[in-house]
């Protein structure tokens, strides 16, 4: 199929193209920009004027449902949720029920998405058996079977003896290791930041400290080992300054954070509102300032949407029973670019956390908008407002502290190996 | 607040009383001033009025309780209201049944208030926004968040024997991080106006930032004491008397507890309340628990007539 994609603001982060330029797509690559191939006819004339062309955007943790978790949402349905939203290649944590711990769990969940054709799925395989932090799980026959990284998702982080151990085994084969840093004994019990608001409300704090403690020994045991780690979800300013620090040092570590912590802080709750049970917690408005100062000057490589499809009975609990975690994969996009508004940040840079960066730190090659090159595109309207409630939501939980409010920012085509997953059709009908 | 105050409707009247935070102090003093006209009812040959014949009263305990849920109960019969307690722990919830639909029957059974103890912080603001919209909710314990009727019956206690809340030394000593009732004490006493309340615990007993709440902090019983008008000890639990938050009841008692020789740092006519159960001799001295200092008791009476008046003024039976 041959697309050209007219008149749109081409904004590439991996080659920092920024300008007016049709490209013309053939059989999933770029074969032309700004001018037409010689004898290119188009069989979809796509007008994206207004709009902005930029790579797929890439989430790095997106909880699908599947496998063992059906009933909060099937893997249909998220992936056309994620597509809907210019996501097009996403990384699935591994504490799924039963952990992908196992190839053919793997194998199984690859297939699943590839037969359903839309956005791409990089599993990221358990690092300890069954998640349990005690032994190793079989990471080459997982990377086998396609996994492209190592974590714990939301399970315990190990014991410094075995995450030593994880990590050495890991980098002996390249593979990286995920971890979302969090000290066992310091945060388990805790359901919101310790801090005024979990002290008014009575409820039981997961402390910063639980944090720094986790990343203070992980960048420890990473300079020691020479693993590569990526830090899961930071939430604080004082874990963004920890990292900032061993970058400085040459640490191959890397960092993300999630669209919540980005934008809310510990006061969202509200009276107990567990649309804002999330994890890691939401905290102080200082430790927002931090996050956002870490993607200034890239301590934090990239954004993620920390998508976990929740269902309503189990959101309407008291707060501490809720099942922690945000229907997110839709507002990844209308997210970062009230991020990048209200903090001044160029398009292309804001771009990055969600294209480019994630892209690296999954150990994938670029995508650019270049001739040759085969990328998947997002084209969306900047400036388009939209209602986050019930209906526009279309991914099965609509568990989402956003839920009836107002964002600006909506994909408008998804283009995936030089096909057409998705349209807005009251765009297109336009 | 970008939030409302769910316990207000939208006249600003109360229509559930789930904590004392954020609310109006013409409300509070509303609720304390119903209660001394319910005083006397409670020492009449026929305890009864009849401000809530007909109405249905369904105590919901989540969590054991003996004492509060009989005060509860004495407070709904003594307005005439039909009460049904419903001892959780050992019906629907074990069989299954979700919080909200148990709610959710109770409801379709035509009650009219919900008294709730509940173990997690907030269960019964979660109550609150599912039950129908005529129903009202009394938070009766919720985890460490909120006990208002507890803290309201304080208040009673206090401006019987203080005649007013302005210029008070008020000292809380104990477990405030665990603590429900110290919560909605500390907020009443700052919407009422005395003068300072302190908290006096070890820093394992308190809660992170607890000065955001308005207290000043000391970990000194004899500094904090200094000429206190009042002394609120808070009940410590069995299960935090040894471990990570205290090494023992007897270390407990010997730097925290209430003794003759502790109290006579606060002023002559100080007055010592507790909220009960009491431990003796591990939270406070049986000299001081029965002494002539101690209201203990005079709260409990109390308890009841602050208990009728939130139940009348929530069902617009006392303007």
């Amino acid at each position: 199929m041959k697309i050209q994609v007219k008149g749109g603001r081409v904004l590439d982060p991996a080659s920092g193209t920024d300008s007016i330029q049709d490209v013309f797509v053939s059989d999933g690559s770029i074969i032309g920009f700004a001018n037409s191939p010689d004898g290119f006819i188009a069989d979809r004339l796509i007008d994206a004027s207004g709009l902005i062309v930029c790579p797929g955007l890439v989430d790095v943790s997106v909880r699908l449902g599947e496998p063992g978790k059906e009933y909060t949402a099937t893997l249909e349905k998220e992936l056309n949720a994620a597509v809907a939203s210019g996501v097009t290649t996403m990384a699935c944590p591994p504490d799924t029920t039963p952990c992908l711990d196992e190839p053919g769990l793997v194998k199984m969940l690859r297939n699943r998405a590839t037969a359903l054709d839309a956005a791409k799925i990089l599993p990221l395989g358990a690092l300890t058996k069954s998640l349990q932090g005690r032994n190793l799980a079989e990471m080459v026959e997982l990377s086998r079977a396609g996994c492209v990284a190592f974590s714990q998702g939301d399970g315990i982080l190990p014991e410094p003896a075995v995450l030593r151990k994880a990590m050495e085994y890991a980098s002996t084969f390249g593979f990286s290791v995920w971890l979302r840093p969090q000290e066992n004994s310091l945060g388990s019990m805790g359901v919101a930041h310790e801090g005024e608001v979990s002290s008014r409300l009575g409820l039981t704090g997961v402390p910063v400290l639980a944090e720094t403690v986790a990343v203070s020994v992980i960048l420890m045991l990473a300079k020691e080992t020479e693993a590569n780690v990526h830090l899961c979800r930071l939430s604080s300013a004082a874990a963004v300054n920890l990292v900032r620090n061993a970058k400085k040092e040459s640490v191959k570590v890397t960092a993300d954070i999630s669209v919540n912590n980005l934008h809310l802080s510990e006061v969202d709750i509200g009276f107990f509102d567990t649309n804002y049970r999330v994890t890691p917690p939401l905290r102080g408005v200082r430790d927002r300032a931090g996050l956002r100062d870490g993607l200034v000057d890239d301590s934090v490589d990239l954004i993620c949407s920390n998508h976990v499809p929740v269902t309503y009975d189990d959101k309407n609990l008291p707060f501490a029973e809720a099942v922690p975690g945000s229907s997110s994969v839709e507002l990844l996009l209308p997210m970062v670019l009230r991020w990048a508004e209200q903090e001044k940040i160029p398009l292309i840079k804001a771009l990055q956390k969600i294209t480019s960066n994630p892209r690296r730190v999954l150990g994938l090659p670029d995508q650019k908008i270049e001739i040759g090159e085969k990328t998947d595109l997002c084209i969306f309207d900047p400036d388009l407002p939209w209602v986050v409630d019930q209906t526009s939501i279309l991914s099965d939980g609509k568990n989402t502290p956003f839920i009836n409010s107002e964002v600006v920012g909506r994909n408008i085509y998804t283009i995936i190996d030089g096909k057409i997953l998705f349209e807005d059709s009251n765009r297109a009908e336009r | 607040m970008r939030k409302m105050n769910p316990q207000l409707d939208r006249h600003g009247h109360l229509h559930h009383f789930l904590t004392t935070e954020y609310l109006p102090k013409d409300i509070l003093l509303h609720i304390l001033n119903v209660a001394e006209s319910f005083l006397p009812v409670n020492k009449r040959e026929v305890k009864k009025v009849p401000l809530l014949r007909g109405k249905t009263v369904f105590n919901l305990f989540f969590e054991a309780s003996t004492r509060t849920r009989t005060t509860f109960e004495i407070a709904a019969k003594r307005l005439s209201a039909d009460v049904i307690n419903v001892n959780i722990s050992t019906s629907a919830q074990v069989k299954g049944e979700s919080l909200l639909d148990t709610v959710s029957n109770l409801s379709a059974m035509h009650a009219d208030m919900f008294v709730v103890r509940h173990a997690e912080s907030g269960a019964p603001f979660l109550i609150a926004k599912h039950a129908a919209p005529h129903i009202h909710v009394i938070n009766a314990g919720d985890g460490s968040h909120a006990h208002p009727t507890q803290a309201l019956l304080d208040m009673y206690t206090i401006r019987h024997f203080k005649k007013k809340f302005e210029g008070l030394q008020v000292a809380i000593v104990g477990d405030v991080k665990n603590s429900r009732v110290a919560r909605s004490q500390i907020h009443a006493l700052n919407i009422l106006g005395v003068n300072e309340i302190r908290v006096i615990a070890p820093k394992t007993l308190l809660p992170i930032a607890v000065e955001k709440l308005g207290v000043s902090v000391y970990h000194d019983m004899e500094q904090g004491l200094k000429d206190a008008d009042v002394v609120i000890m808070l009940r410590l639990q069995k299960e935090r008397m040894k471990g990570i938050y205290l090494p023992s009841s007897q270390e407990f008692y010997n730097t925290y507890g209430l003794t003759p020789s502790k109290l006579s740092a606060a002023k002559s006519d100080v007055i010592v309340m507790h909220p009960g159960p009491i431990n003796r001799g591990v939270e406070i001295d049986s000299f001081v628990a029965d002494g002539n200092s101690s209201v203990i008791l005079p709260q409990v009476t109390f308890g009841i007539a602050v208990r009728m008046a939130v139940m009348s003024i929530l069902t617009g039976q006392s303007k």
